[in-house]
């Protein structure tokens, strides 16, 4: 679930408040979007892909809230972690980030010959 | 970003009107506009993030147009379809698709590989909604995001003139009059925290239930996906590499396959089950996050190695998503039995495509853009003809949630309607193991369900959205539960232990519809053709 909207990273575009398919978001005049309606947060990390600043934390239990420290989350490295695997903003065009979504075929089958020799 | 989504208008006219903004409805909405139509689409969230397919990875039904290769992947899929496909429309989706995927490649970046091969079949969720909300723009959709669907509006005749909603983040309403319209609003699967589908609460299918429309092949509505307990990531391409476990720590025989989620549902209802991914080869460990950047997030937050630590696992019930029921078209041009209302993507049955086994895979988004481009042109012509309507009186034709009957009365919230709901439809021993039995009771808790909440379910603002989404949730239960029940006999995913066999007699798709009476009908046979190949 969303857990974090860090202010010091914060740069006021409210892309979270217009992306969130599931309108978890507040906007509020001149300050960090407010997160209004956590549970309805659907955990779908759309919001951190579309953080052009990297200000949003997603937890990974998409039932409970957890206490979340934000100190620990900007020392962590999982901040933009999402959209820099995914090759958006600034990554775009990063060979280490391409997209490689087309190898998923050649997994299934690798998989299924593995299963088979089993 | 193109910034916020401001509109002033709270009353539109167009002449075709697009509800929800995933993968069929944008494709309606661009072959709408490309036919010459004003078009409107309206998101419940916003159009490039919400619903499955932007959270997945659609892989297409991908098969050249090599006649006989074309005739063997049909052959091959109406095997497992137990007669209830056509190859008509399987042939259809095949040539679409194949034709159309291409033709995106200025907004998506279509892979190539080592050998220089581009691949098209298989996209990235996030990186294909978004093209295709640039498309959508491009071709001169006006697109309103946040702004739910909640009834259908209704000439005297019967005919679809438009529909309502509320602007959730104004909190105000919106009515678009419309010559035609296409629901696209996904499928139904019951908040079982599948990824992504959290706003697809079969809303399309309660609406146009109300005005008369007719589903079909609800009781294909069975599908489950593993996932970590915590979490909602169903993404099943790593668990092919899975090893599963009791709390003991003994390996569990747990098949690969379709026939692993009964396998597993069996062991979960005996306790907790626990995988882990080590036989995935260092190779594809190497590149997993590049072809699924979301796949290791919840792990790598709760600093599991999934490769050596075995983590807790669940099955998240798929409901109609990767189920195959949904409304009834009668038409190439995917028109519903209403005159004036078109239905694409999950939102539409997928028997004609996959019968009673899974599309997912291949021919659910195959079938989300067919059905899609085929739905607005189809809109956008019968639009042409009967124009816009707007000087025409028209009636808001909703019921449950929206209008209840006696708002006075005692009944259950919609958090309290939701759990109810998701007590007959979440529980593996009824979801997953059927017998007429355990349909019955179900049936007639949602029943009783349907009838509180009828009576008294309501609000103002989100609080009306919310009462609308849970009453459509429970109607998509009543209707799988019923066809369930009507269905006696065993075929694809629908297995009920009470019969066990296929049985002839019931080769044919089962019609369902109606809301506070529900009514099944057996459609004619399916053509002996299609039967005979299976
Ligand atoms: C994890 C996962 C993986 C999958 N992988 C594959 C695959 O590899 N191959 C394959 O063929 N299929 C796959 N599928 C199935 C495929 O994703 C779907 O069939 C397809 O995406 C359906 O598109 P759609 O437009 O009908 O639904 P969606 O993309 O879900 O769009 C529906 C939209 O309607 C909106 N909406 C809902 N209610 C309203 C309302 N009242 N008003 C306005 N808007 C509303 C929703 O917010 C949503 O944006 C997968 C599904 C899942 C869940």
């Amino acid at each position: 679930m969303i857990e974090l909207v860090i202010a010091e990273r914060c740069v006021r575009c409210d892309a979270c408040v217009d992306i969130c398919p599931t309108n978890v978001f507040d906007a509020v005049p001149d300050a960090p979007p407010r997160i209004a309606r956590q549970e309805d947060c659907e955990t779908c990390f759309m919001c951190e892909l579309y953080c052009p600043t990297d200000a949003l934390f997603v937890g990974p239990d998409c039932e409970h809230a957890e206490p979340t420290d934000e100190a620990k989350i900007l020392a962590s490295g999982w901040l933009g972690q999402f959209r820099r695997d995914s090759g958006w903003g600034e990554w775009a065009g990063d060979p280490r980030y391409r997209n490689e979504h087309w190898r998923m075929d050649g997994v299934f089958l690798r998989a299924r010959e593995m299963n088979e020799r089993r | 970003m193109t910034g916020r989504s401001t509109y002033s208008e709270a009353a539109l006219s167009a002449d075709v009107l697009v509800i929800g903004g995933g993968l069929a409805g944008t494709w309606a909405a661009v072959a709408a506009a490309r036919e010459g139509a004003q078009v409107v689409l309206t998101e419940k969230g916003y159009c490039g993030t919400s619903g499955v397919t932007a959270t997945a990875g659609p892989g297409h039904w991908w098969v050249p147009p090599d006649p006989q290769l074309r005739a063997e992947a049909i052959r091959r899929r109406q095997l497992t379809s137990f007669g209830l496909a056509d190859s008509h429309w399987m042939a259809r989706i095949l040539d679409t698709t194949w034709r159309t995927l291409p033709t995106i490649a200025n907004y998506y970046d279509f892979s190539v590989d080592d050998s220089g091969a581009i691949h098209y079949r298989s996209l990235r969720g996030p990186e294909y909604m978004r093209a295709m909300r640039r498309l959508t723009e491009d071709a001169g959709v006006r697109i309103l995001d946040q702004s739910p669907a909640l009834e259908l509006l209704l000439h005297n005749d019967g005919s679809v003139a438009g529909a309502r909603g509320l602007r959730r983040q104004e909190q105000q309403e919106w009515t678009v009059r419309a010559g035609a319209v296409v629901l696209a609003t996904g499928g139904c699967a019951f908040m079982s925290k599948l990824l992504g589908s959290q706003t697809n609460t079969g809303d399309g299918q309660l609406m146009a239930a109300e005005a008369g429309a007719e589903l079909s092949g609800m009781e294909f509505s069975t599908y489950h996906t593993v996932a970590p307990v915590f979490s909602n990531m169903t993404r099943s391409m790593s668990y092919a590499f899975a090893t599963y476990l009791d709390a003991a720590g003994r390996e569990l025989a747990i098949p690969q396959g379709p026939d692993s989620t009964r396998a597993l549902a069996r062991e979960l209802l005996k306790g907790p089950v626990f995988c882990h991914l080590g036989r995935m080869p260092d190779d594809i460990r190497a590149v997993l996050t590049r072809i699924s950047p979301n796949f290791m997030l919840p792990f790598v937050r709760r600093r599991i190695d999934p490769f050596s630590q075995p983590f807790e696992v669940t099955l998240r019930g798929e409901g109609t998503v990767r189920g195959t029921g949904g409304l009834r078209v009668i038409a190439d041009d995917c028109r519903t039995t209403v005159p004036g209302l078109f239905a694409a993507g999950d939102t539409a049955t997928r028997e004609r495509v996959a019968g009673a086994t899974s599309g997912g895979g291949a021919q659910n988004s195959a079938w989300a853009l067919s059905s899609g481009l085929w739905a607005g042109r189809g809109a956008a012509r019968l639009a042409r003809e009967r124009g816009q309507g707007s000087e025409r009186p028209v009636g808001a034709i909703g019921g449950a949630g929206l209008r209840p009957r006696q708002p006075a009365a005692a009944g259950p919230s919609a958090a309290e309607a939701i759990a109810a709901m998701q007590g007959e439809m979440l529980p593996f021993d009824k979801a997953i193991f059927r017998s007429g039995g355990k349909l019955k009771h179900s049936l007639s808790v949602l029943d009783d369900l349907w009838r509180d909440l009828r009576a008294s379910l309501g609000g103002r603002g989100l609080a009306l959205a919310k009462a609308r989404e849970t009453a459509a949730l429970v109607a998509s239960a009543r209707w799988c539960t019923a066809a369930a029940y009507i269905r006696k006999e065993s075929r694809g995913m629908h297995q009920r232990e009470d019969a066990p066999q296929l049985d002839e007699r019931f080769a044919r798709r089962l019609l369902i519809g109606g809301t506070d009476w529900i009514w099944t009908r057996f459609d004619e046979p399916v053509p002996e053709l299609e039967r005979a190949a299976s």
